[in-house]
């Protein structure tokens, strides 16, 4: 029993240690404010970060934009309702999917290559030779991605939610024959440009926070070796995926409270 | 890769993700630039109006003219109070102007719909309509119909 609660107490406080150095991991990163020799090391992380993201965001938004309509225009025509599938599909993407879904798919593309690639240079020993060089590695390695991640998912989420509301009217008004103007008027009335666009950012911006912050520091924790690297980049996918989805709830119930 | 290759790829990463954001205001959220147009605040007293949201639709003969912008209660005279903004183009109602809580199909939204009255005098800013009719409630409805069904 006793052995039990020594474990117990002995993880938590591990847990409790991570977190902590997490934190001045972050603010310290963050707080050498981007200086005007870091902009090609931004650029750099924007290109591996955000640009190749953007081929695995488009296809995925595509698909689920058009699954998405092909399931409401089939529900909604039964009710003689399907010109309320445009906005369906625009409300449903812009408050939760794709925020969310980018998140995700930016946790699998992008995050693990951030874990992995930090990773491997503190096994090689990389960042303590840049230490002993006198270069930060917080400010050189750190800050750009963080900054790039921030930048890239909201970019990412915009470029996603156009992409799924063109694939779902290609469905619904190309091949459907779901009329345009009900599709894309119903939208138009509904939408709201704080309220349904707005407040999708926000979430896509805070998802980004946490993907790229979980990414950078497993990377920076992790054990120095090829097992650790590997546990690493599965924590990584794991933990940012099942943070999004716990913290877009949470999100969601503060934003659009009023359920009742 | 060469860094101008990658500059140039990051140029037009960004410059597609703002024609996004772009796109998501324009043409999916159709923006109305309701907020630099002046809107007139009237007061309508509503016996019922369940199911009225605050943002909900006012109209008048179909076209929407205005936001509803606070709902309230009067608890003293156990009556709603539905405030709504009315666009500048809609302005000035006349005095005799009905307001009536209707509804989208038959499951759809509540909104409130104004009925142009004919007075020349007209309504000044956050005065009240006085010819309102409340939502009608299914479910009174029925109840009613079962206890006339009942006494005949």
């Amino acid at each position: 029993m006793t052995e039990l609660l020594r474990a117990l107490g002995i993880s938590s406080l591990e847990r409790l240690r991570s977190l902590g150095s997490a934190t001045i991991m972050w603010l310290t990163a963050m707080a050498g404010l981007p200086r005007r020799g870091d902009l090609p090391l931004l650029i750099r992380q924007i290109y591996t970060i955000g640009v190749l993201s953007l081929v695995i965001i488009v296809l995925s938004a595509f698909s689920i934009g058009a699954v998405i309509a092909l399931q409401f225009y089939t529900q909604l025509a039964r009710f003689g309702a399907e010109d309320a599938v445009g906005l369906g599909l625009a409300l449903v993407l812009l408050r939760e999917l794709g925020p969310v879904v980018t998140a995700l798919l930016f946790a699998g593309r992008a995050g693990s290559a951030i874990t992995a690639e930090i990773g491997l240079m503190k096994s090689t020993e990389q960042l303590s030779s840049m230490e002993m060089m006198g270069v930060d590695p917080l400010h050189r390695i750190v800050a750009p991605r963080l900054w790039a991640g921030l930048l890239c998912m909201p970019l990412l989420t915009a470029i996603f939610n156009v992409v799924a509301i063109y694939g779902g009217s290609v469905v619904a008004v190309s091949w459907l024959g779901s009329d345009p103007g009900g599709f894309w008027a119903g939208m138009q009335d509904t939408v709201e440009l704080w309220e349904d666009v707005g407040k999708g950012m926000l979430k896509s911006l805070v998802f980004a926070f946490v993907v790229t912050w979980i990414a950078v520091w497993q990377g920076y924790d992790t054990e120095p070796t090829a097992e650790g690297i590997g546990l690493a980049t599965t924590r990584t996918v794991v933990m940012s995926s099942v943070m999004v989805l716990a913290i877009d709830f949470i999100l969601t119930l503060g934003m659009y409270g009023d359920f009742k | 890769m060469h860094m101008r290759t990658i500059e140039i790829s990051v140029g037009a990463f960004v410059l597609a993700g703002i024609l996004a954001m772009v796109v998501l205001i324009v043409r999916v959220s159709g923006v109305t630039l309701q907020t630099g147009e002046e809107s007139h605040l009237v007061k309508a007293e509503f016996d019922d109006v369940a199911g009225l949201r605050v943002r909900a639709k006012v109209s008048m003969a179909g076209v929407t003219i205005g936001r509803v912008s606070g709902i309230s209660v009067d608890a003293d005279y156990g009556v709603a109070i539905v405030e709504m903004e009315i666009n500048e183009g809609a302005w000035p109602l006349p005095v005799d102007t009905g307001a009536m809580i209707l509804t989208e199909g038959i499951l759809g939204a509540r909104y409130v719909g104004l009925s142009p009255g004919g007075d020349p005098e007209t309504l000044a800013e956050g005065e009240f309509i006085t010819n309102t009719q409340g939502a009608l409630v299914l479910e009174n409805l029925i109840g009613d119909l079962v206890t006339r069904l009942g006494a005949s």
